[in-house]
């Protein structure tokens, strides 16, 4: 979705790297690729493609991963 | 539509199937013997006709399993389900268009094979099994309501409680060996993996977004690539879903029309029924001008119209339609004021219906979604408060 971006500085999401375990689970299930793994650890790749939909926050087996609104 | 209202198909699944072929049939038996009539045609669902109930037109028959009967689909999409695809496309009856959830089969599937989850609105359930053409598996269908699984995800009836209540009631256990189902990946919006893990033993594998990847999913080990692993928006994507914004239009578009055309009426006299007429068409016609670009124009031009706000889109692709409407039509008579007038309630009218827009795109976070409608909201209340001034203004 490189063609189409909305606003940018209004996504709520929030990742905690201490709690991150590194099982990937984020990257799979995220449909706008913001997330990335770099050495065992999640990575906010691209921040302002998140639509807050929650799927990562739902599956993440850690809670590193908040969202606010979370119903897309 | 007709064939997912009350079928009945899982209730059909669930009795003794030996039972229902004995039952309803035997009428047609003895009509065979009579030598004037035409041969039986070839009727495969004959078997299972049950006095009550109706055979789903996808069904083809039932296999048994070791948790009973279920019934297995064709790939296959007939006229009907064309026709009715087409309906619920345009926004007619898409909130009854459902399939009954529980378990059903496509191929020849085993123990072995895979359990493929999916949501009972049955435009999603045409859109899977039309990709599973030459695929063994089952297809284990959620109540989602109606609603498709992305939708369903967030709303929270795609979700783990339901899954693995769904599990449970279709004893999958004893369908299948194995201990996985296959999540479309835009489901993981309502479920946890490690909760459905949790509750009801069954590991949660994250499928590619689209149905058309499944095959190459499974193929490839059941991994999926990156650009299966995200949603596009493509210029067809986008086209598909203006019929149902338009019609969503559709009902305070009239209300609209209504108010227009009463308030054309005030001039000089007060009132007058021939400046109903003559001032409402014009006024009218910028109604739908505002509609057309607002919910048509809008989300098929959207990558290509400038800015990232949706109403600010509307403003510029309404501003642009007004002035050819104004400069074609040429509406004579009204003043400054009062094609001002019409050019402003055009643009507004797209404006708002733009940011509505907003709701049926996958790239939108409700964050900004309340930013953009908290700033733009009042702009638009602006924009008709001083259109619907300039107009009766411009009567006098």
């Amino acid at each position: 979705m490189k063609e189409l971006r909305y606003l940018d500085d209004v996504s709520t999401l929030v990742l905690d790297p201490d709690k991150c375990v590194g099982c990937g689970l984020c990257t799979e299930v995220c449909p706008q690729a913001v997330f990335e793994m770099h050495r065992n650890k999640a990575h906010i790749v691209d921040f302002n493609a998140c639509m807050e939909c929650g799927a990562c926050v739902n599956n993440c087996p850690s809670e590193a991963i908040s969202v606010g609104p979370g119903v897309g | 539509m007709k064939q997912s209202q009350g079928c009945g198909c899982n209730e059909t699944a669930s009795q003794n199937r030996h039972k229902l072929s004995t039952s309803g049939v035997g009428i047609l038996g003895s009509m065979d013997d009579l030598p004037s009539c035409a041969p039986e045609p070839d009727r495969p669902g004959a078997a299972y006709e049950k006095p009550g109930y109706r055979l789903c037109s996808y069904v083809d028959r039932f296999i048994p399993t070791d948790a009973g009967p279920v019934p297995l689909i064709t790939p296959r999409l007939t006229k009907d389900d064309l026709v009715s695809t087409f309906l619920v496309r345009c926004g007619i009856g898409r909130h009854s268009y459902t399939v009954s959830p529980g378990l059903y089969a496509i191929g020849n599937p085993d123990k072995n094979s895979e359990v493929l989850v999916t949501a009972n609105f049955k435009l999603t359930f045409d859109h899977l099994r039309k990709e599973l053409a030459g695929i063994h598996a089952w297809v284990l269908v959620l109540d989602t309501r109606g609603v498709n699984v992305w939708c369903a995800a967030g709303k929270g009836t795609f979700s783990t409680r339901e899954l693995v209540k769904r599990i449970k009631m279709t004893s999958l256990e004893k369908v299948v060996d194995h201990k996985r189902v296959i999540l479309p990946q835009l489901g993981a919006t309502g479920v946890s993996a490690r909760d459905v893990k949790k509750q009801s033993g069954f590991r949660v594998i994250y499928g590619p977004v689209r149905a058309k990847d499944i095959p190459a999913f499974l193929n490839h080990d059941k991994t999926a690539d990156k650009t299966m692993r995200q949603v596009t928006f493509s210029l067809y994507e986008r086209f598909i879903l203006t019929p149902v914004e338009i019609r969503m239009a559709l009902k305070p578009a009239l209300m609209f029309a209504l108010a227009v055309f009463i308030l054309s009426g005030f001039g000089p006299g007060f009132f007058s029924f021939a400046g109903v007429w003559d001032r409402g068409w014009p006024a009218f016609f910028a109604l739908v001008i505002g509609i057309l670009s607002g919910a048509l124009a809008t989300p098929v031009l959207l990558p290509h119209i400038p800015f990232r706000q949706f109403a600010v889109k509307g403003i510029l692709s309404g501003a642009v339609f007004a002035l050819i409407f104004l400069l074609l039509s040429a509406p004579a008579g009204h003043g400054i004021s009062g094609l001002t007038a019409l050019f402003l309630f055009s643009v507004t009218v797209s404006s708002y219906l733009a940011m509505n827009f907003t709701g049926a795109t996958p790239f939108t976070s409700p964050s900004g979604v309340e930013k953009e409608m908290k700033r733009f909201i009042p702009v638009q209340l602006a924009g008709l408060a001083l259109s619907s001034g300039l107009w009766i203004y411009s009567a006098f």
